[in-house]
C-alpha cells in the first residue's frame, strides 16, 4: 500500500513539474508577442479549449458534434449578459459551462437514443436554431449588433485588463482545462470512453452503459466549447451572432480531423494549422476552407491519425520513445 | 390559401423527398450516409449554369451534360475515391469524410460566383391566378417531374435486372454476393442514381429560390430530416417523409412563425426519434455487420 501511494504521488510530482514548465512556457510567450500576435495567440487557445471538447466526442465517443460554435456561443452570451449587468467573470464563466452542459444533456438525449449518426444532423439544426436566436432575441442578445463593452476580469486589485494579461489568463485556463481533459481520460471514465471507441459490444457486455456515457461525453465537450465562448467574450470585448454561425462548427471539426482524432495531441496540431495557416497565406476565408477540407479527406483517405502521426514520428526521432498518448 | 400552401408545400416537399430517396438509397445499398447530399445539388446547379449560361448552350443538351459530369463525378469518383477505400475502415470515418467533402464543395463554388444566380426553368415563373388562387407554374412542374423521376426510379428498380440486384444489395450484401451478383458495381450504380437524382432535385430547385454556393446546407438537411421522420430503410418513407417535411415548412411559416420554422422542423424530428426512431414508415433494421 505505501509503495504504491509513493508511486502515484511521485508520478504526480513528475507530472506537476511538467505542468509547471508548461505553464512557464504559456505565461512567458505573449510576453514577446506583438499587439497582434497576442490576438492570434489568445483566439488560438480559445479555439483549443473548444477543439479538446469536440475531440472528445469525435474520438472518444465516435460521435459528431456540429455544434461546437453553438455551445461557444451559449458561454459567450452567457458571460456577456452576466458580465454586463455587473456579475463577476469568475462566477460568470462557471454558468456558462454548466449551461453549455445542461443543453448539451437535453439535445443529446434524444439524438444519441438512436444508432445512427442523427446527432451530427440535430447538432446542424441546432447550430441554425441558436444563430437564430442569437440573431432575432434583441432584449436579451442585442440582436444583430450584439452585446459591447464586455469587460475583462479581475482579481481583486488585480486586473487583466490589458491584451498581455488577459492572453496569460487565457493561457492558464486553457491548460487547466486540457489537464482536466487529460485527467478525465484517465479515470475509469476515460478507460469506458476508449472501450466503446474499441468495441462498443465488448464494453455492452461487460457493463458500460452506453449511451449514458455518450451522453455524459457531448455533454463534457459542449461545457468545454462553453468555457471557451466565455473566454471569447471578454477577449473581444464584444460578441455578434455571425461569430457562432454553423462553419465556425465545421472549423473544428476540420480541426480534430487534420490533428487526428482521437489522440491527446489531436487538437493542439490541428488548431495551430487551422488558425496559423490562414495568417500566413492570407488568403480568403472561403479558400482557407476549401484547402483544409481537402487536407481532411486527404487525412482522412492516407493517415487517419492525422498531425499527430508526424508528431509521433517526430517525438520517436527526437527521444526514442514513443509519445505520452500512446504509451497510454 | 390553403389548397395553394397544399401545393407549394408538395412542391417544395416533392424536392426533399426526391434528395431523401437517393439518401435511402445509398444508405440502403452501401450504409453510407451522405451528409454532402445538400451540397451535391449545388453542385449540380451549378454545373447547369457553366453549360447554359457560360457556354449558351439549349437547355436540355445542358441538362443532359450535367448528368453525365454528375455521374461522373458526384457518383462514380465519389464513391471510388472516397467512399470506396474509407467504409472499411468504418461509419464513422465515412460521415467526417462527407462532412469535409460537402464543405470542399461548398467553398469551391464560390469561386465561380458568391451571388444568387438566376436559373433557368422551362417553364414561366410568373404566377398564374386561378379562380381565387395563384399558381405557380413552377410548384406544378416541380411535382410533375418530381413525381416522373420517382415513378421512373420504382420502375427501374422493380422491373428491370440491374434494378432488381440492386435491391438485392439493399437487402443483404451478403447474400447478394454468394447469389453471383456484382456488389462492387451495384453500389457504383446506386452512387450514379443517386447523383442523376440530385441532377433533377438541382434543376428543380435552383429556379425557385436561385442558385448560390451555399444553398446545400439547408437542402441537405431537409433531406436528411425528410429521411428520418419517413424512415431510413424504404424509399416510400423518403417520399412521405419529404412530403411533411414540406407541409411542415409551408404551413409554419404561413401560420406560426417565419422565424422559427426551423426550431419546429428540428422539434418534430426530435419527437420521431425519441418515440419512432426507425422512421414512420420505416421497419426496423436487423444489423448484419456492426456499423
Amino acid at each position: 500500500m505505501r509503495v504504491s501511494k509513493n508511486t502515484a504521488l511521485r508520478s504526480f510530482l513528475a507530472k506537476a513539474w511538467k505542468f509547471a514548465a508548461i505553464a512557464a512556457v504559456l505565461l512567458i510567450i505573449p510576453r514577446f508577442l506583438g499587439i497582434y500576435t497576442i490576438y492570434v495567440y489568445s483566439w488560438l487557445l480559445v479555439y483549443l479549449i473548444a477543439a479538446y471538447g469536440l475531440n472528445l466526442i469525435l474520438g472518444y465517443a465516435g460521435q459528431i458534434s456540429l455544434a461546437q460554435a453553438a455551445f461557444m456561443g451559449i458561454g459567450a452570451y452567457v458571460v456577456a449578459i452576466l458580465v454586463t449587468r455587473g456579475i463577476s467573470f469568475w462566477i460568470a464563466l462557471p454558468i456558462g459551462a454548466v449551461v453549455s452542459f445542461g443543453i448539451g444533456l437535453i439535445l443529446g438525449f434524444p439524438a444519441l437514443k438512436v444508432k445512427h449518426h442523427y446527432l451530427a444532423m440535430v447538432t446542424i439544426g441546432f447550430n441554425f436554431i441558436m444563430y437564430k436566436l442569437f440573431e432575432n432575441q434583441e432584449a436579451i442578445t442585442g440582436g444583430y449588433y450584439g452585446i459591447f463593452d464586455i469587460t475583462r476580469p479581475s482579481i481583486g486589485a488585480l486586473r487583466f485588463e490589458s491584451d498581455l494579461a488577459y492572453a496569460r489568463v487565457i493561457a492558464m485556463i486553457a491548460l487547466v482545462m486540457v489537464i482536466i481533459m487529460y485527467w478525465i481520460l484517465n479515470t475509469r471514465w476515460g478507460r469506458a470512453f476508449k472501450m466503446i471507441r474499441e468495441n462498443e459490444v465488448r464494453a455492452q457486455i461487460v457493463g458500460v452503459d452506453i449511451r449514458a456515457y455518450k451522453l455524459i461525453v457531448f455533454a463534457i465537450g459542449s461545457a468545454y466549447a462553453g468555457v471557451a465562448g466565455g473566454l471569447l467574450a471578454p477577449l473581444l470585448g464584444y460578441i455578434e451572432p455571425t461569430l457562432f454561425e454553423l462553419t465556425i462548427s465545421f472549423d473544428f471539426l476540420l480541426m480534430v480531423l487534420i490533428g487526428g482524432r482521437g489522440r491527446f495531441e489531436g487538437p493542439l496540431i490541428g488548431v495551430v494549422v487551422v488558425i496559423l495557416l490562414p495568417e500566413f497565406l492570407r488568403i480568403t476565408n472561403q479558400a482557407n476552407l476549401l484547402i483544409f477540407s481537402v487536407i481532411a479527406v486527404v487525412v482522412l483517405l492516407v493517415a487517419p491519425e492525422g498531425g499527430a502521426s508526424l508528431w509521433d514520428w517526430v517525438f520517436k526521432r527526437l527521444t526514442g520513445e514513443n509519445p505520452p498518448s500512446l504509451t497510454k | 390559401m390553403i389548397f395553394q400552401l397544399v401545393i407549394g408545400g408538395t412542391a417544395t416537399g416533392a424536392i426533399y423527398a426526391l434528395m431523401a430517396m437517393g439518401f435511402s438509397l445509398l444508405w440502403q445499398t452501401s450504409q453510407t450516409i451522405n451528409f454532402a447530399q445538400g451540397e451535391f445539388v449545388a453542385a449540380a446547379a451549378f454545373i447547369m449554369l457553366i453549360f447554359y449560361d457560360s457556354l449558351n448552350l439549349p437547355y436540355v443538351l445542358s441538362l443532359v451534360l450535367t448528368i453525365v459530369v454528375a455521374v461522373g463525378i458526384l457518383g462514380i469518383i465519389f464513391r471510388k475515391v472516397v467512399i470506396e477505400r474509407l467504409i472499411k475502415t468504418g461509419l464513422l470515418s465515412v460521415i467526417c469524410a462527407t462532412i469535409a467533402v460537402s464543405i470542399m464543395v461548398r467553398n469551391s463554388l464560390i469561386f465561380y460566383t458568391a451571388e444568387s444566380m438566376a436559373f433557368p426553368s422551362i417553364v414561366s415563373k410568373e404566377a398564374i391566378p386561378l379562380l381565387t388562387i395563384r399558381l405557380s407554374p413552377l410548384d406544378v412542374l416541380n411535382i410533375a417531374l418530381a413525381a416522373l423521376v420517382i415513378m421512373a426510379l420504382q420502375l427501374f428498380i422493380r422491373k428491370t435486372k440491374p434494378g432488381k440486384a440492386l435491391q438485392a444489395v439493399a437487402q443483404n450484401r451478403d447474400v447478394a454476393e454468394v447469389l453471383g451478383i456484382d456488389v462492387g458495381r451495384m453500389t457504383t450504380l446506386a452512387f450514379a442514381i443517386n447523383a442523376v437524382i440530385v441532377t433533377f432535385a438541382a434543376i428543380l430547385v435552383a429556379p425557385v429560390y436561385a442558385a448560390k454556393y451555399n444553398m446545400g446546407l439547408a437542402l441537405g438537411l431537409r433531406a436528411f430530416y425528410a429521411a428520418i421522420i419517413g424512415g431510413f430503410n424504404q424509399t416510400r418513407g423518403a417520399l412521405i417523409g419529404g412530403l411533411l417535411i414540406g407541409y411542415i415548412e409551408v404551413f409554419t411559416i404561413a401560420y406560426v412563425t417565419s422565424q422559427y420554422s426551423e426550431v419546429v422542423i428540428l422539434l418534430i424530428v426530435i419527437g420521431v426519434i425519441l418515440f419512432k426512431p426507425e422512421g414512420i414508415w420505416g421497419t426496423k433494421e436487423v444489423w448484419s455487420r456492426e456499423l
